[in-house]
């Protein structure tokens, strides 16, 4: 607990809904629409996270929403979140500069089973944004790579200018650690890679679906076709996981808001196994 | 102190109200307000709508003359036990552009509701779940909580709406009350007799005057339950949990949306709908933002708004996310339902939906799940 939040818990506060003060540091541009931000704690209490886990960012007078944590679990020092801009909140983020504050509170959520994957080939596959809550597993998976069978990272975007962290991809994919694939929807005349939606990837992976264990993150329908894709290719939905997205007020169970079906996702997600969630995900509104 | 409890006169009910106010307690409890009960704090027993009785039925909720001069005759004021200790707004903190917060402390008041009933008593227990036990404590519920004396009363005479014996949740108070009474009306004798249920009831139990209770008395009072049991018209059907989980795409949620004006009353009087946001405001001076936690409905548009529009766009769907809610994922949620079958949502709804009628509906339209 920080000081401010102990202080609070004197008074007989709440540190549930209130956040902790961090510093913008650092700012990347990483697309039109997507900034990557770089956060230090006031107090100096590193932000310790799992993959997959998420924040609640904060601006006063603006609001509040989750972000996943695109960082490298290994350096919790700097808090690093990748947001796309698409409405007051995240462009607010999106135009914050070094030196500005933001409030945080988290980590929150249960992130990806990591060790679920111990030992066995590791696929990745995400789309479009979905790549940054599966980054810190690619970054954690290469730390970790002699106790995995395989790494496979398969990759989709919509169009060429929106794939997400280009050189590391190109890193990734250079080196032997990792199996990089990456695709786009519709492509321009600069871009000689596949083209085609990132499920068409999965039966192309070179080794038996039994053993394999496999991350998926996306858009809702991207991840329903990938988890169909997957099962189709041979693989058991109890080696697939998602990170499902509802709206979130309070990250700690309490607003009610992050239902889906049986699942609060904030508590019992955002990563769920797929069979936790087969019944659900093409439920009409649900 | 007896554990049997004590025997007290019907005028003792005043002695009681005094001896919580010299404890330093805001006494609450249901008084009559436009011919409805609205929970307010009372000065005396004398505040109490004795000798009246709901005449409820699905929409419509009024008080009339029960015909005698009971004190306990009606159940449910209007609102649950919720907003005591989860209010419909509060401030949590307010900062600056430096984003260092300035915490408004809760206010907790200590507060004693007299004639807070059985399955209020389980909503209550199944708020401080959500709010105490998830993955953080909620300090300033458990400071309101902390703060809550609770008589109870177990029912004599359910409204037309009540049906908790078929959700297991009264019509006679198991725990979670400090004292409970029950009103023994007899030709004989009016008095009540008292039981504690925690050290604090016991403490008051011994000052307040009255006859220790015989096990004679003890089986008028269970048979006061009996009847009261017996009496409850409504009942929720059985194994609703799973009729609703082979139910999501049902046309059934259509016809409910047909009539259901998304007015989110229900959640509003349910006394377990803890949903809430969380949203700015500015302060007067504009120089702060302030920070505000208020209630909030799943029949709201807003509710499920993700980036690209709402999930539950439909009135159908919002209907469906509520009763489900309640009724089904509870139990996957916090391992119990999450209606305590109050009734207020079937009284309290400007057109009469009821919920033990849908699911009923829903029973009849669906066949039964398959013998394992
Ligand atoms: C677990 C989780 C992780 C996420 N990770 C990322 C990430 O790493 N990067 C990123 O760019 N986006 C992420 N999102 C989506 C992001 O939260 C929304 O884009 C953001 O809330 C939009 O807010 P806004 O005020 O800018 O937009 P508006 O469209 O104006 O939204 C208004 C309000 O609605 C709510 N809301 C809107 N969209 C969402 C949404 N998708 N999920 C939850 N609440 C929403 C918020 O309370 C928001 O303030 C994540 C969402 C969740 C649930
Ligand atoms: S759903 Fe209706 S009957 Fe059940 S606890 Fe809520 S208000 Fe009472
Ligand atoms: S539902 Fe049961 S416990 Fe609640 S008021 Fe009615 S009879 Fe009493
Ligand atoms: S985000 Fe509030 S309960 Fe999950």
């Amino acid at each position: 607990m920080n000081d401010a939040a102990a202080a609070l818990a004197e008074q007989g506060g709440d540190p549930g809904l209130v956040p902790r003060p961090f510093e913008v540091v650092g700012t990347r541009r990483e697309l039109d629409d997507v900034v990557t931000l770089e956060l230090a704690p006031l107090d100096g209490q590193a932000l310790t996270f799992l993959p997959g886990q998420f924040t609640m960012l904060y601006l006063p007078g603006i609001g509040e929403i989750p972000i996943s944590i695109s960082g490298d679990p290994a350096r919790p020092e700097r808090l690093v979140q990748t947001i796309r801009s698409v409405g007051a909140v995240s462009e607010a983020c999106c135009a914050l500069q070094p030196g500005a504050r933001i409030g945080v509170r988290g980590p929150y959520g249960r992130g990806w089973p990591l060790e679920a994957a111990l030992g066995r080939h590791l696929i990745v596959l995400a789309g479009g944004l979905g790549l940054a809550p599966t980054r810190p597993i690619v970054t954690w998976a290469l730390e970790n790579r002699s106790k995995l069978a395989g790494l496979h990272l398969l990759y989709g975007a919509r169009t060429p200018d929106a794939v997400l962290y280009p050189t590391q991809l190109l890193g990734w994919a250079g080196a032997e650690a990792a199996n990089v694939m990456v695709t786009v929807d519709r492509h321009s005349d600069q871009w000689s890679g596949r083209v085609g939606v990132v499920s068409d990837l999965v039966p192309e992976l070179p080794f038996d679906p039994a053993l394999g264990t496999a991350m998926v993150c996306g858009p809702e329908v991207m991840m329903r076709f990938s988890l169909q894709a997957l099962e189709g290719w041979g693989m058991a939905p109890a080696q697939m996981y998602v990170s499902m997205e509802r709206n979130m007020k309070c990250g700690i169970g309490w607003c009610g808001h992050c239902q889906l079906g049986p699942h609060l996702l904030c508590r019992d997600g955002p990563v769920l196994a797929a069979p936790q969630v087969s019944d659900l995900i093409g439920v009409w509104e649900l | 102190m007896s554990d049997a409890g004590k025997i007290i006169a019907a005028a003792g009910l005043e002695q009681l109200v005094r001896l919580l106010r010299a404890r330093g307690f805001e006494v609450w409890a249901a008084r009559e307000q436009a011919e409805a009960l609205s929970l307010q704090p009372i000065e005396s027993a004398e505040d109490l709508p004795r000798g009246r009785i709901e005449a409820a039925e699905a929409g419509k909720v009024r008080l009339v003359a029960s015909g005698r001069d009971a004190y306990f005759d009606h159940t449910l004021p209007m609102q649950g036990l919720k907003r005591l200790v989860s209010p419909p707004e509060e401030r949590l903190f307010a900062c600056g552009e430096d984003l260092v917060p300035h915490e408004t402390p809760p206010a907790a008041t200590p507060k004693a509701v007299i004639g807070a009933r059985p399955c209020d008593l389980v909503a209550l227990d199944t708020l401080t779940q959500v709010f105490q036990d998830g993955p953080q404590e909620d300090r300033r519920y458990r400071a309101r909580r902390e703060a809550l004396f609770l008589v109870a009363v177990n029912c004599a005479r359910p409204a037309a709406t009540c049906f908790c014996s078929s959700m297991d949740t009264g019509p006679r108070a198991e725990a979670g009350y400090d004292l409970a009474l029950t009103e023994l009306y007899e030709p004989e004798a009016h008095g009540f007799l008292v039981e504690a249920g925690s050290a604090a009831g016991g403490e008051l139990l011994e000052a307040l005057e009255g006859e220790p209770a015989s096990a004679a008395d003890r089986q008028r009072a269970l048979a006061v339950s009996e009847a009261a049991a017996a009496a409850m018209a409504r009942a929720m059907p059985s194994d609703v949990e799973g009729l609703l989980k082979r139910a999501y795409e049902h046309p059934h949620w259509e016809a409910v949306a047909e009539r259901c004006l998304a007015c989110a009353n229900c959640t509003m009087v349910c006394p377990t709908c803890f949903c809430g946001t969380v949203e700015d405001r500015s302060s007067l001076d504009g120089a702060t933002a302030e920070r505000w936690r208020r209630w909030d409905s799943c029949f709201t548009l807003d509710f499920s708004y993700i980036h690209g529009g709402a999930v539950r766009k439909e009135t159908a769907s919002r209907y469906r996310q509520w009763m489900t809610h309640k009724l089904a994922h509870w139990h996957d949620q916090f391992g119990r339902s999450g209606c305590v079958g109050c009734g207020r949502c079937i009284g309290w709804c400007p057109v009469g939906i009821d919920i033990t009628a849908e699911a009923q509906a829903l029973a009849d339209a669906l066949p039964a799940a398959k013998e394992a």
